[in-house]
């Protein structure tokens, strides 16, 4: 791959835990990928315009406040709604077993609970973004 | 089985500088027992601010609590009482942390998800309904909107016939800590300043039992930092308030006696029962010294500590009782005055009865099973203890130095140099982690593949749409035009110099919402922008 992976890390909602978000940010940066962090306080709205003039890969939310059953479909169905159908949402933070499966279903990527080594979540969205890659060729 | 030995890394990460394998008294030759310790309840109250200590009375026993509405919390309070807790902590959702009310639109999907929802004082009523205040200690972990929280609550003991000057407890009303780590800001730093010392001012006429600031590194300290930049950017804040208080106009004996701490208590034992007695003697030579406070309740700090939320692990849950065990004991040798037991299920959800049962009895086996109690300060006098507890104090002044050469503390956070600490730490932690640099049972090491099985905690999202309703029908049923009069007179105090607190203590009595009193705010003070910085 020649260009770099871009990606936009973002806080949603109240949220104000921003320690993993931050970390994340450093490794994916570590790891060669341009990375966009948003801060805190996000709408949906505004993530998902960031993610359009910034022309990324992948957006990752990074939310620990219990939100992610509102947060994550409300951001996906808006980057489908502005045409990025190929951008890769996934995301981290708080999230239970139980919920995983209804938001995978919805079309979002693997989300990342507390413990998951950086290198692993590097490893996905590089996976991930060569396969969408290839399919947009 | 797949037994192996993996060996302890002596030169543990979290420790304050390599450690040498003994000490000896060479390590504390400099010292003087009465300069640097003294008797417990005596200056410089390293080994405690009481004479008695546990001996007189023990720790406050106070579980951080609240989820869902107002009704659920009220019965999980009754629950921790019923078993012995001995004071109540109040966790709000993140819409009352940001004083929105719970209809805002920013508000959705997270109204009572990680703590409870209280918008009015009709909330703060069903929240303490049936729990005398008179006989109770609370604990508020609120600070943007403090002002607001702390009035519904003297309107409740109002209500129930206990006037402000009998009611105790604390908010924490640390906004520095805010900007610096936890997040939930609402205003910027100099109007922010101007609540917390008119706050501090009426509490000194009105609540003189009441905490006003409980200065708090345990956020800093869950965003990453090492412990001794929890210890550090903590007592500056502290030195910060107080510089406030004096330069508003205040004696500073008027209101320092009032201001209590919150710690974190992390991993590595002897490190933080060293940060706690360092924290005490550093506050009480400044307030003496430097603020010359002349009233000995100025210059020792009380404090609340929490065990480390961010050392707990999805992986194998039930490890984190013990974990949480051993840091609610270096909590209890370093003196603290109340304690906060995490609960083995919070890394995945908010607590389940079971879980923060365990957690309350870890507390109660420590106090009236462990014998720790009868002894003050037992590690005083260690050659090891001292001696870190001499390098942590060492260490902090060096950061004041720094902090001081920014032109101190919000010039520091405007420039964004704690958040610049704080973030380069906890990268630091993860890639010791990672590197298995740092061992974390479950985690890195002594793996097991099987998914945790346990009960958690669930909120319905029935909350968010009963909490709504209530709003929308108490909008129908209070005086508006009382309502409307009292905003006014809050924007006309912020504009102004009165004091805030009798105006916002009006409004909160005729049922005037949270989100209404601190939009009137924002209209006069505007709102804080973090500049978006994660290296």
């Amino acid at each position: 791959m020649t260009n770099k992976i871009r990606v936009l890390v973002a806080k949603p909602g109240l949220d104000g835990h921003d320690r993993g978000a931050k970390v994340i940010a450093c490794a994916l940066r570590d790891a060669g990928m341009e990375v966009i962090y948003t801060g805190l306080h996000q709408t949906p709205e505004m993530i998902v315009n960031a993610a359009l003039e910034e022309d990324v890969d992948v957006v990752g939310l990074s939310i620990l406040s219990g939100a992610h059953m509102t947060i994550f479909p409300a951001v996906l169905k808006m980057l489908k709604s502005k045409g990025m159908k190929n951008v890769l949402l996934t995301g981290g933070g708080i999230i239970p077993e139980d919920d995983m499966p209804k938001l995978k279903k919805l079309g979002i990527g693997c989300l990342f609970t507390p413990g998951a080594p950086t290198t692993e979540i590097i490893d996905y969205i590089k996976t991930e973004v060569t396969k969408r890659k290839k399919s947009k060729k | 089985m797949n037994e192996k030995t993996v060996v302890a890394n002596p030169e543990s990460k979290s420790a304050t500088q390599p450690q040498k394998a003994v000490y000896t008294s060479a390590d504390i030759s400099s010292s003087d027992y009465q300069r640097d310790l003294g008797s417990p309840g005596k200056f410089p109250f390293t080994r405690g601010v009481y004479p008695d200590m546990y001996r007189g009375q023990l720790w406050t026993m106070r579980q951080f609590s609240g989820f869902g509405t107002a009704k659920d919390t009220n019965k999980r309070y009754k629950f921790l009482l019923n078993h012995g807790q001995t004071g109540l902590s109040v966790a709000f959702d993140y819409p009352t942390l940001y004083g929105r009310d719970s209809d805002d639109t920013m508000a959705k999907g997270e109204v009572g998800r990680c703590g409870v929802a209280i918008a009015s004082l009709e909330n703060m009523e069903t929240l303490f309904s049936g729990i005398p205040l008179d006989k109770v200690s609370t604990s508020m972990t609120i600070n943007g909107p403090s002002a607001v929280l702390l009035a519904f609550y003297l309107a409740v003991g109002e209500k129930q016939g206990v006037p402000s000057n009998r009611l105790r407890g604390t908010i924490q009303n640390d906004i520095l800590k805010e900007y610096i780590a936890q997040k939930s800001w609402i205003f910027p730093p100099k109007p922010s300043m101007r609540i917390i010392t008119d706050i501090l001012a009426f509490c000194a006429d009105h609540a003189p039992k009441w905490n006003t600031i409980s200065i708090s590194g345990y956020h800093i300290r869950e965003a990453g930092s090492t412990a001794v930049q929890e210890l550090a950017f903590t007592l500056a804040d502290g030195f910060a308030y107080v510089e406030a208080g004096i330069a508003a106009g205040m004696d500073v004996d008027k209101f320092a006696p009032r201001l209590s701490f919150f710690f974190n208590s992390h991993l590595d034992f002897f490190e933080e029962i060293a940060k706690y007695r360092a924290a005490r003697r550093i506050w009480a030579k400044r307030m003496r010294d430097k603020y010359k406070a002349k009233d000995q309740h100025s210059w020792l700090m009380r404090f609340h500590t929490q065990t480390a939320g961010c050392t707990l692990t999805a992986q194998q849950p039930e490890n984190n009782i013990v974990r949480t065990a051993y840091q609610g004991l270096s909590a209890v040798l370093g003196g603290t005055q109340s304690l906060h037991t995490n609960s083995m299920d919070e890394t995945l959800a908010l607590p389940t009865e079971h879980a923060v049962r365990i957690a309350l009895r870890t507390q109660q086996i420590i106090a009236y099973e462990s014998g720790v109690t009868n002894i003050i300060d037992p590690l005083g006098g260690s050659y090891y203890v001292e001696s870190l507890t001499n390098k942590m104090e060492e260490a902090a002044e060096e950061y004041f130095k720094k902090i001081d050469s920014f032109g101190g503390v919000i010039p520091a956070i405007e420039q964004g140099f704690f958040q610049r600490e704080i973030a380069s730490s906890a990268y630091q932690y993860q890639k010791e982690i990672e590197a298995k640099k740092r061992i974390v049972i479950g985690l890195n090491e002594f793996v097991e593949d099987t998914p945790p099985d346990i009960e958690l905690l669930k909120i319905s999202t029935k909350v968010e749409k009963d909490q709504n309703q209530g709003l929308k029908k108490l909008r129908r049923r209070r005086d508006n035009n009382k309502v409307k009069r009292c905003l006014e007179a809050i924007a006309a105090a912020a504009r102004g110099t009165d004091n805030l607190m009798p105006k916002i203590l009006e409004a909160a009595k005729c049922y005037t919402t949270l989100g209404e009193i601190i939009n009137t705010l924002k209209k006069v003070f505007g709102e804080y922008k973090e500049p978006p910085i994660f290296w």
